[in-house]
């Protein structure tokens, strides 16, 4: 088996493993019952796919074209950071905001708190 | 091979982004609208990508890094907004 076909069956395994991670985002997101869980499978597997995808990216022009991309490296790290954080944020807003839980959860731990 | 499944991939994120974009219409409230904003600023990144893949370019990877950043700062704003009623809070009032 030569050193290209090895290559290229891995740049295909990230790719694919981004584009499923990416669709079942988009499917959390249309199906799932209030803001909070849909906040968490967008800010959970659509940064998981986007990062894999990175991924196939750098190994692509690393191995194929030849090409260090450090900037692709850096991509991936601040996705990594900043995706987790922003999630956070704009649930904490939602929440502070006052968008209610969907009828189907049964515990609200954060409901004493707030009253104040 | 490779070429084909780099097709097939922007396929599947586009058919991601569409469905952001139903929610994006549809969501009853703000904070819905905001997460599909910042999970399609995430997939464009991915498209990106994948696009200068097919093109065989290193020239648009700086896009990547920029249109990462771009969406951070905008879902901060926008959650600092909704929680807070204003972007950058100004001592001198009171």
């Amino acid at each position: 088996m030569k050193v290209t076909v090895i290559i290229d069956a891995v740049i295909i395994l990230f790719l694919v493993i981004g584009a499923f991670l990416s669709l079942v985002a988009a499917f959390g997101v249309i199906r799932l019952p209030d803001v909070y869980t849909r906040n968490h499978a967008a800010s959970k597997a659509a940064t998981l796919g986007v990062m894999s995808t990175l991924l196939a990216a750098f190994l692509y022009f690393y191995l194929i074209e030849g090409h260090f991309s450090s900037r692709i490296l850096l991509g991936i790290a601040f996705i990594f950071i900043t995706a987790p954080v922003s999630g956070h944020l704009i649930s904490r807003a939602a929440y502070n905001a006052g968008v209610k839980l969907s009828d189907s959860s049964i515990r609200d731990d954060l409901k004493d708190k707030n009253k104040r | 091979m490779l070429e084909m499944v780099m097709k097939a991939s922007l396929i599947c994120f586009s058919l991601a982004m569409l469905g952001l974009v139903y929610r994006l219409i549809k969501g009853p409230t703000v904070p819905d609208r905001v997460v599909a904003l910042d999970a399609i600023g995430i997939n464009l990144v991915a498209i990106v990508a994948i696009l200068s893949m097919l093109l065989r370019t290193s020239e648009f990877l700086d896009v990547i890094l920029l249109i990462g950043i771009l969406a951070f700062i905008g879902t901060i704003a926008f959650a600092k907004f909704l929680e807070k009623g204003e972007i950058i809070e100004s001592d001198r009032n009171h």
